[in-house]
């Protein structure tokens, strides 16, 4: 399998405004990212950086490109095992587009050359999209992603 | 983008065949993906918009070609519904042990 980039799509009952700030406001990310949170000033050029639930970063980056409540691109490294960190920055592109009462979100995770983090986080976007839907259609986020998953 | 159409487009060989392709190579044309199948390339055209439509395959343009990759969504909620509540560490091993003592792969 090509392992160099991974397309995931969901069509979320919300307004692009609301999808933009779950993605963006720490609060939100906490519900449904297996309690880990995201922190960055979101201008182009801004630091990024993905928090665990204990504090430490498990992944860096920059803002390369925000256009609220469009399209946000971010550089992304994993900082917190040596073996992917090793690998190189990757990069994750979030794009919504209104499609009539829904919003059409569609996350792009690429790197340059086959990358063992694209090939790592293939199981968990699916949970965390999932779990985000369920969120902003009905107020509650899936219970799975509140933590994660044991061996990881 | 409902379970039905999921279970649908999966309902066909010439589908699962399409997602397998896609699995082993993501991001691929519309040519690539018509290369040594026994369809026509209106064939598969057909197939691959029933896969989009279920939210199955999702599409970007780079230049002029369009590319098409799997989107495991949909199957992740399908497993989740259904399986997620099992152990799914028993049902790896028993996977396991059935591609062992079959001697076959996916």
């Amino acid at each position: 399998m090509n392992d160099s980039r991974f397309v995931y799509v969901i069509y979320i009952l919300t307004t692009p405004q609301k999808l933009w700030e779950a993605l963006t406001k720490p609060e939100f990310n906490r519900q449904y990212w297996f309690g880990f949170h995201q922190e960055s000033g979101w201008q182009p050029g801004s630091p990024w950086k993905l928090v665990m639930p204990d504090g430490r970063v498990a992944d860096a980056g920059e803002v390369v490109a925000s256009d609220p409540p469009t399209r946000l691109v971010l550089k992304w490294r994993n900082e917190f095992r040596p073996e992917l960190k090793a690998e190189g920055y990757t990069r994750c592109t979030f794009e919504i587009e209104p499609e009539g009462e829904m919003a059409k979100l569609t996350v792009t995770h690429e790197a340059e050359n086959s990358h063992l983090l694209i090939e790592r986080v293939s199981v968990g976007w699916p949970k965390i999209l999932s779990s985000l839907k369920s969120l902003l259609e009905t107020g509650r986020a899936l219970p799975r992603t509140e933590d994660l998953p044991k061996g990881n | 983008m409902s379970m039905d159409a999921v279970f649908r487009a999966l309902a066909d060989t010439s589908r699962r065949q399409l997602l397998d392709r896609l699995r082993r190579k993501n991001g691929q044309t519309l040519g690539e993906l018509c290369e040594g199948l026994a369809m026509s390339r209106q064939a598969v055209t057909k197939h691959l918009g029933i896969l989009e439509g279920a939210n199955l395959v999702a599409t970007k343009k780079e230049g002029r070609t369009k590319l098409h990759f799997i989107n495991p969504v949909p199957i992740h909620d399908i497993a989740e519904r259904w399986i997620g509540r099992f152990e799914r560490g028993r049902l790896d091993a028993l996977w396991e042990l059935k591609k062992q003592l079959e001697g076959t792969r996916r």
